[in-house]
């Protein structure tokens, strides 16, 4: 890997300083851009740890609101007692050494079209709280690697409603541990939303038609005749584009059957 | 180039690493401690596996910068005061849990990291918590079975494979 001056601000100001400076990139937890920078995939002149900041840590559940700092680790929201849905998905990220490292900011910034927590901020209607300003999740995911954030901006936390019941459903890749697809269904007062990661080549999604039949019929059967459209998944070596579309709905089916 | 300051083993250790220089790296080529394996270099394999402030991190996806003032525990202080077997690496040799031994610090690191937090884990939760450490050749039976025995169960009742 290239060398790069390596800076752990201990505030956001400070971090937002040392990142105006070009070729900077932020550094969450690392377990994907560090393995990218060995393969010189990316190339940094200076990488700004996120980690020493004491403000970006931690879970906070508040009524019906769960707030997560952008440098928390998913063992921590693993841990933490907020709903299962959540917990479940943080538990199930790589392995339990990725997951004492990597973090949510990182993931959400990062947004791999297989990585787990875009589904959970999108299915949840999650805010996306930045140094600057607020974005809602149907707003922030703009297709695969691609997300509203600018040049210059950190992601301080993540605010998620807390649904009425939910569920993560991941059919694991097993060598990378990604998800060959996840899906999230959370159920509101005011309906139900499924967000689908891994499957489709713009990346994470809401499956519009099983929304609409959950909201009115939260069950299997709602969605046990529905299918997505396979055109725009992603076909590789672990499966085609037919297989991940399958895998969408009978997934979707399994998370309403677990759902609590 | 910028100097760091590590708390290895429980001894206070400082050096002056580039940016670049991986955790492991520190550890095994200016530290000598080369009982932290490099298997895959790519975070899948867990054979570098160590503690950072008490919790099992992959040392070859972590900067040595970025655990300048922390604590790191390394297969090396494992062993018991007097110099004998901690009781997991004990359990490794008494059940055979290990063939070729080039994934064995970072088995080791990962079953205290599971037994810290929880006791008397099942088989499931054994193998599920070792989902980042792969083994080449035993195919874990013995490594599953010594984790068990390590954890004061009775381990007479599962078959030798």
């Amino acid at each position: 890997m290239y060398n790069f001056e390596f800076v752990k601000p201990s505030n956001v100001a400070d971090a937002l300083a040392a990142l105006a400076s070009e070729e900077a990139q932020a550094l969450g937890g690392g377990q994907t851009l560090i393995p990218t920078m060995k393969q010189r995939l990316a190339s940094p002149e200076k990488l700004v740890s996120l980690l020493g900041i004491s403000e970006m840590q931690g879970v906070d559940v508040s009524g019906n609101i769960v707030t997560i700092g952008g440098a928390t680790t998913h063992a921590n929201v693993a841990a933490a007692d907020a709903f299962s849905g959540l917990t479940g998905l943080a538990s199930g990220i790589g392995d339990p050494a990725v997951r004492n490292r990597g973090t949510i900011g990182g993931s959400l910034a990062n947004n791999d079209p297989a990585a787990c927590y875009p589904a959970a901020a999108l299915a949840t209607g999650a805010t996306i709280v930045t140094n600057s300003r607020e974005i809602l999740a149907d707003d922030y995911f703009q297709g695969m690697f691609t997300t509203a954030l600018k040049e210059v901006e950190i992601i301080t936390a993540v605010r998620i409603p807390v649904p009425l019941a939910s569920n993560y459903q991941k059919f694991e890749q097993p060598a990378s541990r990604f998800a060959l697809v996840g899906v999230f269904v959370a159920k509101y007062v005011d309906g139900v939303r499924v967000a689908i990661t891994g499957a489709s080549e713009n990346g994470v999604f809401r499956w519009s038609e099983a929304e609409a039949a959950l909201s009115v019929n939260f069950s299997y059967d709602a969605i046990s005749s529905l299918s997505v459209d396979a055109s725009d998944m992603i076909s590789d070596l672990h499966g085609t584009k037919e297989y991940r579309a399958n895998l969408v709905r009978v997934l979707t089916g399994r998370a309403v059957l677990s759902a609590s | 180039m910028q100097n760091i300051s590590i708390k290895i083993n429980g001894k206070s250790v400082s050096g002056s690493v580039e940016g670049r220089t991986l955790l492991v790296e520190f550890l095994r080529n200016d530290l000598n401690l080369t009982g932290t394996h490099v298997g895959c270099d790519t975070s899948q394999c867990g054979a570098c596996t160590i503690h950072v402030n008490g919790v099992a991190v992959k040392s070859c996806t972590m900067f040595a910068a970025e655990a300048d003032g922390f604590s790191v525990d390394t297969i090396e202080g494992q062993e018991n005061a007097d110099g004998s077997l901690n009781k997991i690496q004990q359990a490794f040799q008494d059940h055979h849990g290990l063939q070729c031994g080039f994934c064995t610090p970072g088995m080791v690191m990962s079953a205290a990291d599971l037994l810290k937090n929880n006791s008397t884990p099942t088989e499931a939760e054994i193998r599920t918590h070792l989902d980042g450490n792969i083994c080449r050749c035993t195919g874990y039976h013995n490594i599953v079975k010594a984790i068990m025995a390590a954890s004061g169960q009775d381990v007479s009742a599962i078959a030798a494979e």
